[in-house]
């Protein structure tokens, strides 16, 4: 039994489970960086005392939340030569430098000022202090921007060639085998690749939520305590515009990455969407895909809705799994129900934070108890969305780990096999399978499994304890602070 | 300048600066024990807070510049080191939460189960950084594919145990260097004595590991006589080491901090002469990794060397304006 424990499928449930858990934090980290560099600011226009004991306490949430995101980052980075040494080999070349890129242009900026803006109060003038601020924002923004372009790259590879490596100056064969990698040819290709500036703004979009929603939830329970209620009433403003702005900004952008993947990609949203048979496409707001009936089960749908969503058309065709072959379609099931969560969370926040201005705009906001407990459990549906957005996304791109292209032929037009398949140009993309490292063991991963699983409890666990703690504290005023001397 | 042997150089220059910023963090973390009282030991921990998350980004480029440039080395490394990376990721994660959460709550209790915390994390990961070195020294056997067919027993012989002791007691005797000159009174007076201590363990290590190093691996012999550069940084070494003793005599502890990094740069520099041009040394026929057979393209070198470039003086200018911040003592 031992012996057949299958080191790909362990090592995909290490790596969902160790980035699904990173993921709480980068994004928290990237909203809450901007709100406080924007309080910082705010202090050395007005030179209000408020904004500068609301940024002090943003600070202190930041970076419980940034220490957590570098201890589980790094295992992140390490993670893809530990299980997924053969997708090391086949990508360093191209992934290799947007990775190094990442650590040398945003993790000094961002760990080195964050230093300052936690424990430089009283070493440093309030105009340095900010500019510091500034600083970690900028760096933490940055640190998106490189991983994100080399997942782009993975589902949407271009400015690579592959080639096959040499030895002592001979091409390379392993028992016959030619051995191939990627290598780049255009930089800037890579890094703007078809689908890199959509997901990151996507991406941003998504950790403003997020971060926004945080502060939104802190902020109400306060107004909801009448504790703190001049800190909270501008914490809140300047989270709700962020989250408003945020919300409605999604669905521009929401909208052309959907068309993305469907031109480069249309087995994913096949897959978003249940869609086996290929013809004019639904868009099913409840139900379950059946793989093995190959349609929904208790199907509700709006007809013709992703048709219009692709194509901006009721009655176009959308290419359906049906013509992908059974060894190149992704699961459906995964895919269709987080793409499902995401929207359904986006559409959520989206009316609650429109509601919101609305009453803000009225002067009925903070004596409306029931949204301002919306606002307090709003953080749920911000990590669901942001989590359940790349698990559809990186789900739907299997069985690919770096997306192979569709062949075309001399006119551009994709061609079709005698079974009425379209043909994925296997060599230039990496399949999962073929990924993982081969110098490891089922039990050895199984173990690092559990390891990260314990951890990962406790971890999380003590991270909401830690928070509740500041939260209950609540933000100081600048006169309790000197004499605490702000140690933590 | 070949990029290949440009990337070994800048690869080692990381590695270094790595050892020589997170090894004080780290060496505090060893000698965190012998200090005596939360009051003592809250110093410890603020004279790092701010400084040891920078160092660590150190590793993290390192990875990542290793990745990019060698990715067949990266590749072979970590997937060959499974078992000591997953315990060094627990130790960092540990420690993480160690320093950051020790101070959060104010009981002597979660005190005292952080400073344990901070302690086990900090030996735990010098001794996987020593057995990783350890290892590349020996060398290890790979497939003609560059994968790892040994076994978890052989990463952790006695050889790589050996160089995990050197780590120890080298992090350790930087790390007394350093918090003896970031604090004032009781913590000086406890640390005064472990000056001498850590100085004296290295000292007796240092010579064992090296007379182990050229009685079992005689190719590093072979190896290190091929770099007539190698010389003078052994000299250099020995005269940094001599001089510790020499600069705590005379209260010069800067000094002392100084030739204690010195020390680090050449054992660092003096790994990366035993294995030049290998990356990882295989002990099968044919299948070392070098920085010729495991590298990336000129061209992917060249967009690193251009980052490189940019990257330095930034991360020089902030690594300065940091330091000065955070240059006083801290009180208790």
């Amino acid at each position: 039994m031992l012996a057949e424990l299958d080191v790909v499928m362990l090592s995909r449930i290490q790596f969902a489970l160790t980035i699904m858990f990173h993921y709480l934090f980068p994004p928290l980290t990237i909203g809450l960086g901007i709100i406080i560099a924007w309080l910082e600011g705010m202090f050395l226009w007005k030179k209000e005392q408020i904004y500068m004991d609301a940024a002090r306490f943003w600070t202190g949430i930041f970076g419980v939340n940034f220490a957590i995101g570098v201890a589980t980052g790094i295992v992140m980075e390490f993670e893809f030569g530990t299980n997924w040494a053969m997708y090391s080999r086949f990508v360093g070349d191209v992934f290799g430098s947007a990775l190094a890129a990442e650590g040398i242009f945003a993790f000094f900026l961002e760990s080195g000022f964050l230093a300052i803006l936690v424990y430089g109060h009283e070493k440093v003038s309030p105009a340095f202090h900010f500019f510091s601020a500034c600083m970690v924002a900028l760096g933490s923004i940055f640190s998106s921007i490189w991983i994100t372009v080399a997942n782009s790259w993975q589902q949407t590879p271009v400015g690579h060639e592959i080639v096959q490596m040499t030895r002592d100056g001979q091409p390379w064969f392993i028992d016959g085998q030619p051995i191939m990698r990627a290598e780049i040819i255009d930089f800037w290709a890579m890094v703007f690749n078809p689908s890199t500036i959509h997901r990151l703004i996507h991406v941003w979009l998504g950790c403003f939520i997020m971060g926004g929603c945080l502060v939104l939830s802190i902020s109400a329970w306060y107004l909801l305590r009448k504790k703190h209620e001049e800190f909270a009433k501008k914490s809140l403003q300047g989270a709700l515009f962020l989250c408003l702005f945020s919300c409605l900004a999604m669905y521009v952008s929401g909208h052309f990455q959907a068309r993305m993947v469907y031109r480069h990609q249309p087995a994913k949203i096949a897959a978003f969407e249940g869609h086996f048979e290929t013809g004019v496409a639904g868009l099913s707001v409840f139900g379950m895909p059946n793989e093995e009936t190959e349609s929904i089960d208790m199907n509700i749908e709006i007809p013709g809705m992703a048709s219009f969503l692709v194509h901006d058309d009721f009655n176009k065709e959308v290419i359906g799994l049906d013509k992908f072959r059974p060894e190149d379609r992704p699961p459906v099931k995964i895919p269709f129900v987080a793409y499902r969560l995401m929207i359904g969370s986006g559409v959520g926040l989206t009316l609650l934070m429109v509601a919101a201005t609305v009453f803000l705009w009225r002067g009925t906001l903070f004596d409306r108890r029931w949204i301002l407990w919306l606002f307090v459990v709003s953080i749920v549906p911000a990590i669901v969305g942001n989590e359940a957005g790349w698990v559809a996304t990186e789900v739907g791109r299997q069985p690919w780990i770096v997306q192979a292209p569709l062949e075309v032929d001399e006119n551009g037009e994709r061609i079709i096999d005698a079974e009425g398949h379209y043909v994925y140009n296997g060599k230039v993309g990496l399949r999962t399978n073929d990924a993982v490292s081969k110098a490891i063991t089922g039990e050895q991963v199984l173990a690092s499994i559990i390891m990260f699983g314990t951890i990962y409890f406790l971890l999380g666990c003590l991270w909401i304890y830690i928070l509740n703690r500041k939260i209950q504290a609540g933000p100081s005023t600048a006169e309790a602070s000197d004499l605490k001397g702000l140690t933590s | 300048m070949d990029l290949n042997l440009l990337w070994f150089i800048l690869l080692g220059v990381l590695l270094g600066g790595y050892a020589i910023l997170d090894g004080f963090d780290l060496g505090v973390g060893i000698i965190h024990p012998v200090l005596r009282g939360e009051k003592e030991r809250n110093v410890a921990i603020k004279a790092i807070g701010p400084l040891w998350d920078g160092n660590e980004v150190w590793l993290v480029t390192f990875g990542g510049a290793l990745f990019a440039s060698f990715p067949e080395a990266y590749a072979t490394l970590l997937s060959a080191m499974y078992i000591p990376i997953m315990l060094l990721l627990f130790c960092l994660i540990l420690r993480a939460i160690s320093v950051d959460f020790r101070n959060k709550v104010d009981s002597m209790f979660w005190k005292s189960i952080w400073d344990v915390g901070f302690t086990v994390s900090s030996l735990g990961a010098t001794i996987v950084f020593g057995v990783a070195i350890g290892n590349l020294i020996a060398g290890m056997p790979l497939d003609e594919r560059g994968d790892y067919t040994g076994n978890l027993s052989d990463l952790f012989g006695w050889y790589p145990l050996a160089t995990g002791l050197l780590a120890v007691v080298t992090f350790a005797m930087h790390g007394a260097i350093f918090l003896f000159l970031k604090s004032t009174g009781n913590v000086r007076q406890r640390l005064t004595g472990w000056l001498w201590h850590t100085w004296g363990i290295f000292l007796a290590v240092y010579i064992l590991v090296s007379m182990l190093t050229l009685i079992e691996h005689p190719h590093v012999v072979a190896n290190i006589r091929k770099a007539i550069w190698a010389i003078p940084i052994v000299i250099l070494n020995v005269l940094c080491v001599a001089n510790i003793p020499r600069a705590i005599q005379n209260e010069r502890y800067g000094q002392a901090f100084v030739c204690s990094s010195l020390n680090i740069a050449c054992l660092v520099a003096l790994f990366c002469a035993s294995t030049f041009p290998n990356l990882v040394y295989s002990t099968s026929e044919q299948t070392s990794l070098t920085i010729f057979n495991a590298s990336s393209s000129d061209g992917t070198l060249w967009i690193m060397t251009v980052i490189a470039m940019i990257g330095i003086p930034l991360i020089a200018s902030y690594t300065v304006i940091i330091y000065w911040t955070f240059r006083q003592p801290i009180e208790e």
